[in-house]
């Protein structure tokens, strides 16, 4: 027996998953207050978003929404993987964190170059950079979190399919907020007039 | 062996994993701050026994009044039943060996101690006067409070919540034991399954809306503040986004206790199961709906208005059906008037006077008079205090020899009971008519023609006083002295009955197997 | 005035009794209905009674089918009732006068249309409507006369506005009712209704200050609005001539209603609501004019014709 209160390892397996999902919808509502204060002032100063936006880095958003997505598919890759009991398990798994690590580089290196135009910004503007760094911060943050996890879980414990599972779950989940984030403050009338 | 003899040293109580033990621990610590609490309410109603602000200054005042605020809704009301007794008793009443993660259920509980010492720190720093709800732009730009830090205590405990109500949800699906179908659980593991819900969907909201709080008050950047470009109603709509399905986090919880004492004390099934767990639901959901009912005077459009009213009294109709259940459940009963069912019945009645009012405020026209008065006051002490704290001290009472091994003595409990019931309608009742007089709340001093309904309210706030501090002296005897309790005391079904009293660590000791629905009492006589 | 009841002064409060008084009628009767079941249940089914008890009722569907939809149709019937009372609070009465309210930690400070101040005391005449319009230059406060039965916020950054008409001549508590900081309790006053004669004496008495919209004037000239917005000025600016009340078509195509909250958001963020055909040229006054100055401005605007 795996644990008291479990009868058999699939109850545990469930009950795992079922905890991860119920914690991702706590993540959603976590996000929701940003979002919604998005769309609220996005309503209330249009013109202010619509100028913040065209001050994006387009291409480091675009190619950090592929390296991020490239990441899902080695993570979805692993999960698989871990099922089957199959082979290149860690090789995956660390894949997927490099790749995670290597949005967070060039993620910094945008907010390094972003910093001098935000200082300069004033008002509606400012409330559109406010959300822009809060939103995109707090996704660096999961990322992190995910990464540091990914790597533990690739040396530590990988053989548990049940953890690569739960991971992956995060991990998708983390993604699936930037393929939100990226078309609010990159792509939204930025080829309007 | 029982689980309060498998060690006795602190450290075996700090890390146990044991989910009664943990209620154990969430227990000590929310009646300290039920405490602190009770001790600014004193300070508050000494304060308002005259008409001028005599006793304390008004920066001390509007501190008073906020921690009583903070501590209250976040470090006792809103972890008191679900913490303690959904803790100790959801595993039971599934029949299952502890919480689906034991370990994350102890982690909750430190996260709940973390925020708390915040709380002490605000208070050890010089408090804070923005008032529980944190309105901006006084939070983030006027106050001078220690508003980072108690924030940050509200924050961190949030996660407290969170946790707990990730592992009672986990508990309750995967958990249950063998023919213990969903329309078979007892409408207290309902009332706790539906708190878990709101717990982990609010929560998260309260706890970004307090960061973005934090964030302009420290960088002055900010979406609340319009001098920054943003507008003060977004943090209203997110604060009680929030901070109204938390009145059902701690009401929801107290209907559960009273489901699960009266058919026990009127020896019969609860009247009309199936619409007591739909209602339970339906409260849940619509909960999550009637925000902006707190905003009817706020500037919010008059349609938005209109939506939110008719929402929350829709929200009302689950709540009536409760009563009604209950009051049908008396119904060629066999009905004995033990301590827990005394608090019951209290609370049934305080409930639904303090419901029936809360239809004054749905009605947006009344409301525009009595928002922001000592009516709205009035209103939710009916509720949170006539509704929660009666059924978390009925609930006390009711397992107390389950949780303890011991039985209280029944006098005692029986005068408190009464004591507690006649403080708390002098101390409330009067202050209805003080908010349909136009007193307003959150005031230091007011005009003198209101000053004979404050000095009742006072003198009922000494009499409450007085039957809170009883059960904490006699329930602390009846752990030393108190008779040995059996399994089942009051003869009650449900399996947390079936075990010993205390239960061994695993609760069980052969898995129970289920073969009927809650409640099958047969009237005596 | 006794502690006992409170007056009933404005056309509102006579509207908000009815509903409340009908409302404490129904609850009070299903509420009492309620005691006195769990009563006499208790009592007669009390352990030991020789009341019959044989097979108890479980469920009832028709019963509580019952007690579900009767509540739900009187619930819809308050909700309308309290719906169209509320309403009236915010009606536009063109007969209404407009008084301008601002709060301030910790005191309300009121101006006319003739240009008389006053400070935590408001004198209406009876009989007139009136039109309250509110703002703040710090924190929400809230403004509420318990005997009109009326109370309305003060936001930052906006104008909010609540109608009524007093009815009875008579001295009133005035209080803020939004919690604002550390005198919350003591920022309030009186509020006077007086007749008709008296109010207009009240109202030229020691009162040397031009009307509020010559004090618009005067402001319009100094802060330099007349070097862009008068006609034949060299700068394209649109031309405020009748402003107040007009349907304005902006750049981005929607139209707006030109009221007071409009005039005072393109005073101090005019980039947001850009008239159709005009450039976003005109720097913004955050900072530079206060509530009262502004309010000014408006009762200026309203009059220009």
């Amino acid at each position: 027996m795996p644990t008291t209160q479990f009868d058999s390892i699939l109850e545990r397996r469930e009950a795992a998953m079922l905890g991860m999902w119920l914690f991702l919808a706590t993540e959603v509502l976590f996000f929701g207050p940003l979002f919604f204060g998005y769309f609220h002032s996005r309503l209330a100063s249009h013109d202010a978003f619509v100028a913040g936006s065209h001050h994006m880095h387009f291409w480091l958003g675009t190619i950090n929404t592929a390296v991020l997505l490239t990441s899902s598919f080695t993570m979805a890759l692993a999960v698989q993987v871990a099922q089957d009991r199959g082979r290149f398990l860690r090789l995956l798994l660390l894949a997927s964190a490099a790749l995670g690590i290597a949005f967070l580089c060039i993620k910094g290196y945008e907010y390094a170059s972003e910093i001098p135009e935000v200082a300069r910004a004033e008002g509606p503007e400012q409330v559109f950079y406010l959300l822009y760094f809060a939103m995109t911060g707090l996704h660096a943050i999961h990322l992190t979190i995910g990464a540091v996890l990914v790597i533990w879980t690739a040396f530590i414990s990988a053989r548990r399919a049940i953890r690569v599972e739960v991971l992956g779950l995060y991990w998708h989940f983390v993604d699936a907020v930037w393929l939100f984030l990226y078309p609010m403050f990159y792509l939204l009338e930025r080829y309007s007039a | 062996m029982s689980y309060l003899a498998e060690g006795f040293s602190l450290r075996s109580w700090l890390t146990t994993n044991d989910h009664k033990r943990i209620a154990v621990l969430y227990m000590v610590a929310i009646t300290a701050f039920f405490f602190v609490g009770g001790a600014a309410a004193t300070l508050i109603r000494l304060e308002l026994a005259t008409p001028a602000g005599d006793l304390v200054q008004p920066e001390t005042y509007n501190k008073l009044f906020t921690i009583h605020g903070v501590v209250m809704v976040w470090f006792f009301l809103i972890p008191s039943i679900p913490s303690v007794l959904g803790n100790f008793l959801v595993p039971l009443m599934v029949g299952a060996r502890d919480m689906a993660f034991p370990r994350l259920n102890l982690a909750s509980w430190y996260i709940y101690v973390l925020g708390g010492l915040f709380t002490v720190a605000t208070l050890i720093a010089g408090g804070v006067d923005t008032g529980w709800t944190f309105y901006t732009p006084y939070s983030t730009m006027f106050s001078n409070g220690n508003v980072l830090l108690a924030v940050a205590g509200v924050f961190i405990v949030g996660f407290s919540s969170i946790l707990t109500g990730l592992n009672i949800i986990v508990t309750v699906h995967r958990l249950r034991a063998p023919g213990l179908t969903w329309f078979r659980l007892p409408l207290f593991v309902w009332a706790n399954y539906a708190t878990s819900l709101i717990l982990i969907l609010a929560t998260p909201v309260l706890a970004m809306t307090l960061c973005l709080v934090a964030l302009e008050r420290v960088f002055h950047v900010g979406i609340f503040d319009p001098a920054l470009g943003g507008d003060p109603l977004l943090f209203q709509h997110l604060f009680w986004f929030y901070s109204h399905p938390a009145v059902y986090i701690m009401v929801l919880p107290a209907m559960g206790v009273a489901s699960e004492i009266i058919p026990c004390f009127a020896r019969r099934p609860v009247f009309g199961y199936r619409f007591m767990a739909y209602a339970i639901l339906a409260i849940a959901s619509i909960g999550f709906l009637v925000w902006g009912h707190h905003m009817f005077v706020s500037g919010q459009s008059l349609y938005a208005g209109l939506v939110f009213s008719m929402l929350s009294f829709l929200v009302a109709i689950p709540s009536a059906i409760k009563v009604f259940n209950w009051t049908a459940t008396l119904y060629k009963g066999s009905i004995t008037f033990a301590a827990p069912m005394l608090y019951a019945l209290g609370f049934v009645g305080l409930f639904t006077i303090g419901g029936m009012t809360g239809l004054f405020l749905a009605a947006t026209a009344v409301d525009v008079h009595l928002t922001d008065t000592y009516f709205v006051i009035a209103h939710f002490h009916y509720i949170m205090v006539g509704g929660s704290v009666m059924c978390y001290l009925g609930g006390i009472h009711f397992w107390w020899p389950k949780i303890s091994g011991r039985m209280y003595p029944e006098m005692w409990g029986r005068a408190a009971a009464l004591l507690i019931f006649f403080g708390f309608n002098l101390t409330f009742f009067p202050q209805y008519l003080l908010g349909w007089l136009g007193m307003p709340r959150r005031y230091h001093a007011y005009p003198p023609e209101l000053q004979l309904l404050n000095v009742f309210s006072s003198a009922g706030a000494v009499v409450l006083a007085l039957g809170y501090l009883l059960p904490l002296g006699y329930l602390g005897w009846s752990l030393l002295y108190g008779k040995k309790a059996p399994p089942n005391p009051w003869q009650a079904t449900g399996l947390e009955w079936q075990t010993a009293s205390p239960p061994p660590k695993h609760n069980f000791e052969h898995e129970p197997v289920v073969h009927q629905g809650p409640y099958a009492y047969d009237p005596v006589r | 005035m006794s502690f006992w009841t409170l007056p009933a002064a404005s056309d509102t409060a006579q509207r908000v009794d009815r509903l409340f008084f009908a409302l404490l009628g129904v609850t009070g009767t299903v509420t009492l209905a309620i005691f006195v079941l769990m009563i006499f249940f208790s009592i007669r089914y009390r352990r030991g009674s020789r009341a019959a008890r044989e097979r108890p009722p479980t469920s009832n569907r028709a019963l509580e089918l019952g007690w579900t939809l009767t509540p739900l149709a009187l619930f819809v019937g308050i909700f309308v009732w309290a719906a169209g009372v509320y309403g009236s609070f915010y009606k536009r009465d063109p007969a209404a006068a407009t008084v301008y309210v601002v709060g301030k930690q910790w005191m309300w400070k009121v101006e006319h249309a003739n240009g008389r101040r006053e400070i935590d005391e408001l004198h209406l005449p009876v009989g007139q409507p009136v039109r309250l319009v509110l703002a703040t230059e710090d924190v929400i406060h809230s403004f509420y006369v318990p005997a009109f039965r009326i109370k309305q916020d003060a936001v930052p950054g906006r104008y909010t506005a609540i109608s009524f008409t007093p009815t009875t001549v008579g001295e009133y508590r005035l209080h803020c009712a939004e919690y604002c900081g550390t005198d919350h309790a003591h920022m309030g006053g009186r509020v006077f209704v007086l007749p008709a004669p008296a109010f207009a004496r009240w109202l030229e008495e020691g009162n040397p200050a031009p009307s509020l919209a010559a004090q618009g004037f005067d402001l319009f000239r100094r802060k330099g609005c007349s070097g862009c917005h008068e006609p034949g000025s060299s700068v394209h600016a649109p031309d405020l001539k009748n402003i107040a009340g007009r349907i304005v078509h902006l750049a981005d195509g929607r139209a707006v209603l030109a009221d007071e909250a409009y005039l005072r958001d393109s005073m101090l963020v005019p980039k947001r609501d850009v008239v159709a055909g005009y450039e976003p040229i005109m720097p913004s006054f955050q900072g530079q004019l206060d509530e009262g100055e502004i309010a000014a401005l408006i009762a200026y605007l309203k009059e220009r014709r």
